[in-house]
């Protein structure tokens, strides 16, 4: 007999997999047709109803689009030493008096254009920022579909977890584990890994929103019939967990996920000012805040300046259309 | 005997933005004081949308395009929403489909009733209890002086849509509207309450709208009934002669398609198709292209209600002033 | 137990079949509160045969217990005593309680057309779901095309395979669901109240929908409903549920012209009279005890015009009258019952 539950368990996870394949092109196939649906949605209505939303989209993919084309858009090279005059250091902005051309929003202590320095910085910004975010959801996601299907002791562990974690705020966890990992590694490797940890540090203290409400989600949907016919069909709890319950839960996650990229980046950035972050050989806006914060009250206030309104564009874009988009899909609220 | 509501060529439209829907379409009917009007049809034919356009609860953008609402002799359709308000509960009373819902689960009954009752009638706190109590002596629950003081959720569903009741008639109503009022009871909790529906009717003279889609219910409760399809009324008529000789095609379909017990393992009669929705009402006739009966007439024009014998039917099948 | 002279082998077998929900407090509530472990049985001691190609109604009000023996004889729930036999083999003790080939042979239609169709999927793919999940060893075109032919075969197009549910009124959700049911070309379908939510006229042509296709493949249904018009329509055998008890069973004919016990009246006698007869009817009295507290000995008792005071200390249990029809009922046994 245990020769066929064997049999039976290979053919339930080759079935997974092929499922999984079939989840792919069915993503993609659907996605075409969504894009086709989506431009007579009511989704796009509300959008363009909404001057400021609109705005704010224009900004994000300004801003997106500039951190992607860093190495083209960007006049000078801030990471590379060797271009970097000393002579040129604490040049003012192009505009005002003693200003270059070549140096549009000024140069910071080392000679850096601030423009390139803020364009580079933006893109290790929301690299971090997606990554990190990205880390959390599906480690959120995924805790928060078992914790809701399985229930009983598991879920009220993965539970526990998340509120003793709660009780904490982000910023000390993260600040946790980046200590731990300092510790841990030696200090010449830091500056490559930097990047990773932070991500790494950002995503694990952020899972637990996602886990909570996908798991409220699907307590709510595990008791709808379509569900119940699944287990019917003797579909395995994985295979349901993945096909059934994932699609139908995600809703809320999208929004949270883009409100929370807007938390991530300003996480990033907190931890980078208080020297923990990143290093200011590959600063992000954070470091560049911090860098340009020792000059402030000396008179140099570009560095620190335009960073943090690059920062703050950036997120309050985010934020606006995250709000928009819990708005839009909210059904009660239309 | 002058009716107390009157409803006149009633039109409800519902501006969308792919255009405007028009979920009622030239409704007119009258009850008088102390009848019960079954109003009957399937899901989207507008029966729920005509009681909430009586009682002035229509959801926005929903809006009386036209047409008109006489409670009394008096307009009721197009008041400002104070007024409105001081005739719900006062001159009309409803009751919804689902007692879990129609009532507040964070206050006792005792006080809803009261409150409702002092909202509306020029009397004490005191009479306003007394008169708690003796209705719900006149709805059936026992010990109303203790179970004044109790929550919803200490009733049962039987027991709570008496509740509702109560608070309907508390505040005596001329005319109450009751939408679905047993489809969510057991079978037979459904029978009590039909029963208590009537008895109160008759004895406080109220006239009552009956909303509903189950036949069965009609023909124990009302007195006349008005059958709806897709937004028009088809026929209209006393109970016993549209339900045992229906007239119209659809309500023709529908009472064949009416399982009845002891008929063991016949073949159900059927209506192809289905209602259309409310953004596809085929021209002419509604029903046309689903009746069996349709003729070159009824794909043009739309029928009106026409007089035939001793009931109303929307069916050119009974015009005979006209040749052909 | 079953009457004698059936030549039909049971597809379906349930022995003292329980099911009991503990819906207890939480241990420390209970700890400080001092109140008891509180269980619900949903179903408790129900027994009966389901025969190949009938259709077995099981009626009854809300809180019977008839769509939970339902779900026990699907597998989404397991029984917590006695057993069941599909065509012959019992339930497993492990996770999943009926063996893969026995799962391919019985299917579920819901009542609430709109919550058992997965909003995300298109309806070729729900249609397909169960071909899928078995592995018939078929290939993609050939699932494909078998999804198209199911549609056609419940009165849909081939071309609605490509929608989403919300494309579809209640009635063709319905139909989809019938389509996803037959897919895996089940020998049994367990049927909860599949036109409950649905308005009369499509509810008939729902129901000839199913009758067709039992007649055509041979289907057995165990239907499950509360209107007794719609099974004197549809069903060969009924059972009466009351209280998580099976309290009668019988061919539909003699159900419905010769009701045994006072419950079976009791429904007859609340169905609504179409035909305005005008007939006498007992008044009904009193609603469904509280599950949770039910009363004790015959739970009908408190409602019941024949109940004596061996009704309010022993539950009856089910005996044959006529070589036929099951009743548990005292009067009934004792003959005190009129016509």
């Amino acid at each position: 007999m245990k020769r066929e539950d064997n049999k039976e368990r290979v053919i339930h996870i080759s079935a997974l997999v092929f499922d999984v394949s079939r989840l792919t092109s069915h993503v993609s196939r659907s996605a075409r047709s969504a894009l086709a649906r989506a431009r007579d949605s009511d989704l796009l209505y509300s959008f363009r109803r909404s001057p400021i939303t609109v705005i704010a989209a224009l900004l994000v993919v300004v801003c997106v689009g500039g951190a992607l084309l860093a190495p083209w858009i960007a006049p000078h090279d801030p990471f590379d030493l060797a271009s970097l005059d000393l002579l040129d250091a604490f040049m003012r902005p192009a505009w005002l008096a003693g200003g270059k051309a070549t140096y549009l929003l000024g140069t910071d202590n080392q000679g850096r254009d601030v423009l390139s320095a803020i364009v580079y910085g933006a893109r290790i910004s929301l690299a971090v920022g997606i990554a990190a975010v990205a880390l959390a959801m599906v480690l959120g996601v995924t805790l928060g579909l078992v914790s809701g299907y399985v229930g009983g002791r598991l879920d009220a562990l993965i539970m526990r977890i998340a509120d003793v974690q709660l009780s904490f705020p982000a910023i000390l966890i993260a600040l946790l584990i980046n200590g731990i990992v300092r510790v841990a590694w030696p200090n010449a490797m830091l500056g490559n890994i930097a990047l990773l940890v932070l991500i790494f540090a950002i995503g694990i203290s952020g899972w637990v929103q996602y886990a909570r409400t996908v798991r409220g989600s699907t307590l709510v949907e595990k008791n709808k019939e379509y569900v119940q016919a699944a287990r019917v069909i003797g579909r395995h709890p994985a295979a349901i967990m993945l096909r059934h319950l994932l699609p139908n839960v995600m809703g809320p996650v999208l929004v949270i996920a883009t409100l929370h990229i807007a938390t991530a980046i300003i996480t990033e950035a907190t931890l980078s000012f208080l020297g923990v972050g990143m290093p200011p050989t590959t600063p992000s806006l954070g470091t560049l805040i911090r860098v340009g914060n020792d000059f402030l009250f000396s008179g140099e206030w570009w560095i620190a300046l335009f960073p943090g309104i690059a920062l703050l564009t950036l997120v309050l874009s985010v934020n606006i259309l995250g709000d928009w988009l819990r708005d839009a899909l909210n059904p009660k609220l239309r | 005997m002058s009716e107390l509501l009157t409803v006149s060529n009633l039109k409800v439209a519902f501006p969308m933005r792919r255009g405007t829907l028009t979920a009622l379409d030239d409704i007119s009917f009258s009850i008088a004081p102390g009848e019960v009007l079954g109003v009957v049809g399937e899901s989207g034919a507008g029966k729920s949308l005509t009681g909430a356009a009586i009682i002035g609860l229509l959801e926005p953008p929903g809006r009386i395009a036209a047409g008109q609402i006489l409670l009394e002799g008096e307009r009721i359709d197009h008041l400002p929403p104070e007024a409105l308000r001081r005739i719900r509960g006062r001159r009309i009373g409803a009751i919804f489909q689902d007692p879990l819902t129609s009532l507040n689960p964070l206050y006792t009954i005792g006080r809803q009733i009261t409150e409702t009752i002092l909202a509306h009638l020029p009397v004490s706190p005191r009479e306003a209890r007394d008169r708690a109590i003796s209705l719900l002596t006149e709805v059936g629950i026992p010990a109303p002086e203790a179970r004044l003081d109790h929550y919803p959720h200490q009733f049962s569903g039987g027991m709570r849509q008496r509740v509702v009741i109560a608070l309907a008639l508390c505040a005596q109503p001329r005319l109450v509207i009751a939408d679905e009022p047993t489809t969510a009871l057991d079978v037979s909790i459904q029978a009590q309450i039909i029963a208590l529906l009537k008895r109160l009717a008759a004895e406080h003279g109220v006239a009552v709208m009956l909303i509903t889609h189950d036949m069965g219910v009609i023909a124990e409760t009302a007195h006349r009934v008005a059958v709806m399809y897709a937004g028009r009324i088809v026929e209209i008529g006393q109970v016993r002669d549209v339900l045992q000789t229906p007239r119209h095609p659809y309500t023709v379909g529908l009472m064949r398609s009416i399982p009845r017990v002891g008929a063991t393992g016949r073949r159900l009669a059927q209506i192809d198709g289905a209602m259309p929705r409310l953004n596809a009402i085929p021209g002419g006739c509604a029903f046309h292209p689903r009746c069996p009966q349709r003729f070159e007439r009824c794909n043009r024009e739309r029928p009106q209600l026409i007089a035939t014998e001793d009931r109303l039917a929307a069916c050119w099948l009974y015009d005979h002033a006209a040749s052909g | 137990m079953q009457p004698l002279g059936e030549a039909s082998r049971p597809l379906v077998a349930l022995h003292g079949v329980a099911r009991y929900f503990d819906v207890s407090r939480p241990w420390l509530n209970r700890v400080v509160e001092r109140v008891p472990r509180q269980l619900l049985k949903a179903v408790d001691d129900v027994s009966f045969e389901i025969r190949c190609g009938e259709t077995l109604a099981l009626v009854g009000e809300s809180g019977c217990g008839k769509s939970t023996v339902a779900r026990l004889i699907v597998g989404l729930y397991r029984a917590t005593r006695g057993h069941i036999e599909f065509n012959g083999e019992k339930q497993r003790p492990n996770a999943s309680i009926w063996s893969a080939e026995v799962q391919r042979r019985m299917q579920m239609i819901f009542q609430d057309p709109y919550a058992s169709l997965n909003p995300r999927w298109r309806v070729a793919d729900i249609v397909a779901e169960p071909m899928r999940a078995h592995r018939s060893g078929a290939r993609p075109a050939q699932i494909r095309d078998r999804s198209a032919a199911l549609l056609t075969q419940v009165g849909l197009s081939a071309d609605d395979g490509r929608k989403y549910p919300h494309e579809f009124s209640g009635g063709q959700r319905q139909r989809i669901s019938i389509a996803r049911a037959l897919s895996s070309e089940p020998q049994f379908l367990a049927c909860d109240e599949p036109t409950s939510a649905l308005d009369v006229s499509v509810q008939a042509q729902i129901l000839n929908l199913m009758k067709e296709l039992q007649e055509r493949l041979g289907l057995t249904y165990l239907f499950i409903s509360h209107n007794l018009a719609v099974v004197s329509q549809v069903a060969t055998r009924v059972g009466v549920m009351y209280m998580g008890r099976l309290v009668e069973l019988a061919d539909a004919t003699t159900l419905f012209s010769h009701p045994r016990h006072p419950y079976t009246r009791m429904l007859l006698d609340a169905i609504p009279d179409l035909e305005m007869s005008g007939r006498p009817r007992t008044p009904v009295a009193g609603e469904v005890a509280n599950p949770l507290d039910p009363p004790p000995g015959c739970a009908f008792h408190p409602r019941c015009p024949y109940a004596n005071a061996r009704c309010r200390i022993e539950i009856p249990v089910l005996k044959a009258y006529d070589g036929r029809t099951l009743a548990a009922c005292h009067a009934v046994e004792e003959r005190r019952l009129r016509g």
